[in-house]
């Protein structure tokens, strides 16, 4: 009873009701059952995820007349260390430079985004203020107002500020996010109880104590989900990076990426050792968080 | 507990946690004035890294751009020295053809990578709701194509539609396809960016309708079951509609992210110059033409007016969508009547 009940509850543990009717059986017991076909979909759709991943994987590892093969190749070979060599060898591309930018711009901006949307939703959630509301709502009507709208006027800040091409220019704009501050707000009103709070604050913690010693370790999982998505957004981010950062030899890894693709085209080994490369990182966090980073996503869509 | 001993060592813990009921004013009193002010007024505090870092970089460039786009203003301009225009950039990028094209590039690849993507992934996510084994590896292994950077994915497809090696073509070539060279027409860019996007958002958006399955009671399937409706029908005539809210939901985000599509066009593109989308503008989007006001002809003005049109352009779609979804409606009403019917 317990192992087909681990097996087959939803996110959830499942509820007495649903073992209940599981024990009914009949007609509609038959609906969540996985047909052939279920799984035949389900890993159509997971090999068709893989597999470009795969075959960047493939081309990475081999010599460059791989990619004119027909058949085309299927397995790897073993010349990912001669290409990882001739990538970094490579000045133009500059891409160790844009590996560690992307890490430290990443790692900045994640941690500060994380600070503020944990403080401001704390705030939001537990907090009495005049214009509790109606901020809130100001807030929700930033997340729906695209940011590159405002490229133009911002680079002229950044070139004014002397920032152009420097690392702050892509970090100083996204250290705050209507989003982690509204997801930390719908996850501290229901983690954290008040009882707790009003606990701390008696034995005289002052606000930001309460908040850093009660209510930080209680966000714990909302902080990981939302810290790796704002991770993987700024990893990936394309056009303000593009405009800020002009200078060739001081490029984030997508820039870097771009570079190669579209100077060394023929070099095909070498820019798919790039990508592989581009992402690795992510990956390595998916596998030991991919379990966080789907109940993060599964959650924020029930809750929005 | 540890919280507490660490915070005020001077006070007797025993005789705080001994009493069921601790006296409220002691501590307010021992805090004092200082302590009344942080209760008051350190909350603004809290929020402010918000307000204040979003009115720096997000409003004022914001209100900025909409300054700028009823200018002739280009990279040595300053507010003196702008010629004003009034609507003029706007008007002229009504008339302008080359605006357009990239309008329509936009909506091609935001229509053919959104509708695909939303059936297959309400596919995805109905085989996902059933009983499986190795659930998290399977929901995994939908989810991998989201964790890739756009770069990436864009030069690992862009090199699957090469002409003369691609992977796509030699596949087609098995069935007698000639060669298709897939960066030169409107329409085949179109197939190859949007089948890129696709790849990318199918799972995540699988996994959102996959929680939202999970919300709605399983009960009324048992009702419809004994009704004798298929498993089919029971997707198309109660899932669907009941899922209407995070349809909804998805399609203004795929909207607001399919409209300023940018990363994967401008890669597939390459060539000399990637900004253009081709030598015939045939992959060019609404953001790369604001690009190419931008940063390659630097006439800040326009491209700030270019801003404003996309932005207008998402906001129409956003009411296309949700008045289109909103016709889902009815459907709706009936999964709810038959619920209601059922309790």
């Amino acid at each position: 009873m317990t192992a087909t009940a681990v097996r087959t509850g939803g996110a959830a543990a499942p509820t007495p009701d649903r073992r209940r009717r599981r024990k009914g059986g009949g007609a509609a017991e038959r609906l969540w059952q996985a047909s052939p076909l279920t799984y035949v979909t389900l890993l159509a759709a997971v090999a068709l995820s893989m597999f470009p991943l795969y075959y960047m994987f493939v081309i990475a590892t081999r010599t460059n007349d791989a990619i004119g093969q027909t058949p085309p190749p299927v397995t790897p070979g073993g010349q990912i260390g001669g290409n990882i060599d001739r990538l970094l060898g490579n000045d133009s591309a500059a891409f160790m430079t844009g590996l560690v930018n992307s890490a430290i711009v990443a790692t900045v901006v994640t941690v500060f985004v994380v600070f503020f949307s944990s403080l401001a939703g704390f705030a939001f959630a537990k907090l009495r203020f005049k214009g509790r509301n109606g901020l809130m709502l100001a807030i929700l009507i930033t997340m729906m107002v695209p940011t590159q709208l405002g490229i133009v006027p911002l680079y002229q800040m950044m070139y004014e500020w002397d920032l152009h091409n420097k690392l702050p220019s892509i970090i100083l704009p996204f250290l705050v996010s209507g989003f982690g501050v509204f997801m930390m707000r719908q996850y501290a009103s229901q983690a954290v109880p008040d009882e707790l709070i009003e606990a701390a604050r008696m034995d005289g913690c002052s606000v930001f104590r309460t908040y850093w010693n009660v209510v930080l370790p209680g966000l714990r999982p909302a902080i990981a989900v939302l810290g790796l998505f704002t991770f993987m957004e700024q990893w990936n981010s394309f056009l303000w990076p593009q405009i800020a950062l002009g200078d060739p030899e001081n490029p984030t890894v997508q820039l870097s990426l771009q570079r190669l693709s579209q100077g060394y085209y023929n070099d095909y080994s070498q820019v798919f050792a790039g990508t592989l490369l581009s992402v690795v990182p992510l990956l390595v966090i998916f596998i030991i968080f991919g379990r966080q980073i789907i109940g993060g996503i599964m959650e924020g869509a029930v809750k929005a | 507990m540890t919280v507490q001993s660490s915070t005020r060592p001077e006070v007797a813990p025993g005789q705080r946690r001994g009493g069921s009921k601790p006296p409220t004013e002691q501590p307010q009193r021992s805090r004092g004035v200082l302590g009344r002010l942080d209760v008051k007024y350190s909350p603004y505090l809290y929020i402010a890294p918000f307000f204040v870092l979003f009115g720096v970089f997000g409003l004022w460039p914001l209100i900025y751009t909409l300054r700028m786009s009823l200018y002739d203003w280009d990279l040595g301009s300053t507010v003196e020295t702008a010629k004003f225009v009034g609507f003029d950039n706007f008007t002229m990028f009504l008339g302008d053809e080359d605006f357009w094209n990239s309008v329509v590039n936009t909506i091609a690849m935001f229509l053919m990578s959104t509708i695909p993507q939303l059936i297959l992934a309400l596919i995805l996510a109905n085989a996902l709701n059933k009983r499986l084994r190795g659930r998290t590896l399977l929901r995994m292994g939908v989810l991998i194509p989201n964790i890739t950077s756009v770069a990436a994915v864009s030069i690992v497809f862009t090199q699957l539609y090469n002409r003369d090696f691609g992977l796509i073509n030699w596949v087609l070539g098995l069935f007698g396809v000639d060669p298709i060279e897939w960066s030169a027409h409107s329409w085949s860019s179109w197939v190859a960016i949007s089948s890129m996007v696709d790849w990318r958002w199918t799972g995540y958006n699988a996994l959102i309708f996959l929680a939202a399955m999970q919300s709605i009671p399983r009960d009324i399937y048992e009702s419809a079951s004994i009704d004798g409706a298929s498993a089919w029908r029971q997707f198309w005539t109660m899932t669907v509609p009941m899922l209407r809210p995070t349809i909804i939901f998805v399609t203004i985000i795929s909207t607001i992210g399919g409209l300023q599509l940018y990363g994967e066009p401008l890669l597939f593109t390459g060539g000399g110059n990637p900004l253009l989308g081709g030598s015939d503008r045939q992959s060019q989007t609404v953001t790369m033409f604001l690009m190419e006001q931008f940063y390659m002809k630097f006439e800040l003005g326009r491209a700030a007016t270019v801003a404003w049109l996309l932005f207008i352009l998402i906001m129409i779609f956003s009411v296309i969508n949700f008045l289109f979804t909103r016709s889902l409606r009815s459907a709706d009403g009936k999964a709810k009547q038959r619920k209601a019917v059922k309790l």
